[in-house]
């Protein structure tokens, strides 16, 4: 017996010093492009296992890609949501705009109109479908990319621009920045500008409706890039615990600003895979194939609505453009990566997959885009006579003071009179 | 929601509680009357909470109104803001103020900013409760004052009540208010009033000024202080437990001090405190809170800039000092009788 106390522990020997790991994404500028490390299935492969399975079962899915798009351009497999032509064009039709309204409202960026925009190109069909396939009312609480679901929903384009040039009949009053919208009758929460604090909040207003016997659910998206806040973690916690009738996406574009995906840990596992962990199912779906994301929020509807529980989808896609107009993609990654994307354009996508089935043309489609075009320049014209940013035309001064609380306290009142004060003396000639 | 004015709180009949007892009296008298108050938090539900303050709650209302949560401040209050959001008015529990911080970010940047950000189209009405404050040997981990750091928040409340009637009132008034609001509860004083005097019997509140709560529904207003102690020699503003540890110094100094009970910080009773030291000339701020950047560095500017004129002396504060909260040396860090002592000493030397 040795007399008092013994430290414990293994001798380390001879050993070579330890390295940190520090990712690098492939491809930098200039350099080509190889895809050829992606496992991209053919489309049509995975068994559609029942929407009450349980979550373990969805474990295959969350490592493969749900794919309904063949490069035949024919939908096929157990996924195929088997829509009607008039549902594809109208699917079709709301992709389109959504790009033609995120070109328009680039360049009114780059002209002077606003501060900042932020464009989805590329990643269109994973709002659309998922507004496609859930009810009207169920709520939405986005991050910055999911434009597409307001379109999608009937959102006034018109107040969209007043809301990006912050203009007098801005909805939010001249208060956020562009694009982050806030659309209560329309299911779509205001978005935030920190990252992934949607997601526990769209399992909260889950959690809710069960507790009012509702039948509605929610729906939440955060990039690949942001599912690394712990936020993520408490919504994955919190949808499992409570069985939440709640849909939660990531889209994995790839790129958040400059940081690829595997500062996620996306050269690890799957982003889907983490839905195992949870014992949430788990999907993983070419967010590309507008027909594959429909299939897969249709089937995580279902099962949050049937109370079988929250689904974790992965959209894989490809952030076609900067992250906003504060962004230069150039300088950090290579422009052969979107030219070259394995899994192509959501738009083409479904625009050829129509022509396949005879219930589209070339020429519809331009006629289409001329006249998206012009409703989008429309509602552009309408919005400016509103005001664009800094040119005068905004909400009234006191409204900077209210809505901090429901009523005005005694300090707020106080730098309300002296930001009018200031006013006089810096804009004398001030009317409102 | 059925609006009903006490038409005196004197004459409504009422029985001694101590504070614990008047928080579970609030949270049950409006889990009744609003069923879209739920009540969340880690051991909240069957257990009824490390304070018991949700005792019996669960039981009464059922689990999906009154429920536990994974421990995880983040995903309390993100899932609060999202219960507000579907039009339910939750008041989560964090089992100690010093367990907020991971739950910040929602109420800093979510909670705090969805009315102004969404044009009121969103609103948080969340009422975080929170037992706060030293004096327990809780150690740097059960122990902090965290309130400057939500008050600095554009579109937080921040209330503490010093009694268990204002604990009732208060708490009654925060569910019903439309902002969110952290309420924190000052747990030295959750079964009777501290004066300071660590060394000599604690006393429970039964009988003692304050206890005596009505029964049934009843608000104490958000933004409207209490003058504990009327006097002409010396303003002392404070709140939480240091109201009754100032009143107890105060008292053995033989100062005939005016000591006002802010009871919310944000909102602030401004009016109370300038007419006070306007009579009284002098003013000392007490909390229990580090010093630098603490609510008392805001109240000795605001007293600084509206009653300057009226100033017959610098205007004073005691806090703890700017370290964590020791344990061992507990009663050396607490703002106490001696540190309160020379601070009044030198007010009153002239």
């Amino acid at each position: 017996m040795a007399e008092g106390p013994v430290r414990t522990g293994k001798l380390r020997g001879n050993l070579p010093q330890l390295e940190l790991y520090v990712p690098e994404p492939r491809y930098r500028p200039g350099d080509t492009v190889d895809y050829t490390h992606l496992e991209i299935p053919e489309p049509g492969l995975l068994a559609r296992p029942d929407e009450a399975c349980e979550a373990s079962e969805t474990w295959p899915l969350t490592l493969d890609m749900i794919r309904v798009l063949g490069d035949d351009d024919r939908a096929v497999g157990p996924w195929n949501p088997g829509l009607d032509p008039e549902t594809l064009r109208r699917m079709l039709a709301t992709m389109a705009l959504t790009r033609a309204f995120d070109d328009r409202m680039y360049r009114g960026q780059r002209q002077g109109k606003t501060s900042f925009y932020m464009k989805s190109t590329g990643e269109e069909a994973i709002s659309i479908a998922c507004a496609h396939a859930l009810a009207a009312d169920d709520m939405v609480f986005p991050s910055y990319r999911q434009q597409g679901v307001l379109i999608a929903r009937g959102y006034p384009l018109v107040e969209m621009v007043n809301q990006i040039y912050s203009n007098r009949a801005d909805p939010l009053k001249g208060r956020q920045l562009p694009i982050m919208y806030s659309a209560k009758d329309y299911g779509f929460f205001s978005i935030s500008g920190n990252l992934a604090t949607q997601f526990p909040q769209a399992v909260g207003w889950a959690m809710a409706s069960a507790i009012k016997g509702d039948t509605r659910i929610a729906t939440s998206f955060v990039g690949e890039g942001s599912s690394a806040e712990g936020d993520f973690h408490a919504a994955m916690t919190f949808a499992a615990v409570y069985n939440a009738p709640v849909v939660l996406n990531v889209v994995n574009n790839q790129w958040a600003i400059s940081s690829f995906s595997g500062f996620a840990g996306a050269e690890r596992t799957t982003f889907a895979a983490r839905a195992a962990g949870y014992g949430i199912a788990g999907l993983r779906v070419d967010g590309n194939d507008i027909l594959a994301v429909y299939a897969a929020m249709e089937w995580a509807a279902n099962r949050a609505r049937a109370g079988k529980g929250p689904t974790l989808i992965e959209h894989f896609t490809y952030r076609a453009e900067g992250h906003s107009t504060s962004d230069d993609p150039s300088a950090y990654r290579s422009a052969r990566e979107a030219e070259d994307w394995p899994l192509g354009d959501p738009i083409m996508r479904l625009k050829k997959h129509l022509v396949a089935l005879g219930e589209w043309s070339e020429e519809q489609h331009e006629a289409m885009d001329r006249d998206l075009a012009e409703q989008v320049k429309a509602a552009t014209k309408e919005a400016e006579k509103n005001g664009i940013l800094g040119h005068g035309l905004h909400h009234p001064f006191h409204t900077m003071f209210e809505d901090v609380f429901e009523e005005l306290p005694w300090h707020l009142q106080e730098q309300a009179e002296q930001a009018i004060r200031e006013r006089q003396t810096k804009w004398p000639e001030w009317k409102e | 929601m059925i609006e009903e004015n006490p038409v005196s709180l004197h004459d409504a009949p009422s029985r001694p509680m101590n504070m614990i007892e008047a928080i579970n009296d609030a949270l049950d008298i409006m889990m009744a009357r609003d069923p879209d108050v739920v009540i969340m938090g880690e051991d909240v539900g069957y257990f009824g909470g490390v304070f018991r303050a949700t005792a019996g709650l669960q039981k009464k209302f059922g689990k999906n109104r009154v429920f536990d949560t994974p421990i995880n401040e983040c995903g309390i209050i993100g899932a609060a803001v999202g219960m507000a959001a579907y039009g339910l008015r939750p008041v989560p529990e964090i089992q100690f103020a010093d367990y907020i911080y991971p739950g910040l970010d929602q109420l800093v940047s979510e909670a705090a900013r969805l009315r102004y950000r969404s044009a009121g189209e969103f609103v948080a009405p969340i009422t975080v409760r929170s037992p706060f404050g030293g004096g327990i040997f809780g150690g740097q981990t059960h122990s902090q004052s965290p309130e400057a750091l939500f008050t600095h928040v554009a579109g937080l409340k921040t209330v503490i009540p010093a009694t268990p009637h204002d604990a009732k009132g208060l708490l009654i008034a925060a569910i019903e208010d439309n902002d969110p609001v952290i309420f924190f509860e000052p747990k030295r004083i959750y079964n009777g009033p501290f004066d300071g005097y660590y060394d000599r019997p604690s006393r429970p509140w039964k009988g003692l000024p304050g206890s005596q709560v009505p029964e049934g529904y009843y608000k104490v207003p958000l933004g409207k202080a209490r003058v504990v102690r009327e006097g002409a020699a010396l303003t002392v503003v404070t709140y939480g437990t240091m109201v009754h540890v100032a009143e107890a110094v105060l008292a053995e100094k033989g100062v005939d001090a005016e000591i006002i009970d802010l009871r919310s910080l944000v909102p602030l009773d401004i009016d109370t405190v300038e007419k006070s030291v306007e009579k009284t000339g002098k003013c000392l701020v007490i909390h229990e809170a580090t010093r630098t950047s603490g609510f008392g560095a805001e109240l000795v500017t605001l007293v600084q800039e509206r009653c300057f004129y009226h100033l017959e002396a610098p205007v004073e504060r005691v806090t703890g000092f700017d370290t964590p909260y020791p344990h061992s040396l507990e009663w050396a860090y607490f703002p106490g009788p001696v540190r309160i002592g020379e601070a009044v000493d030198r007010l009153m030397k002239d």
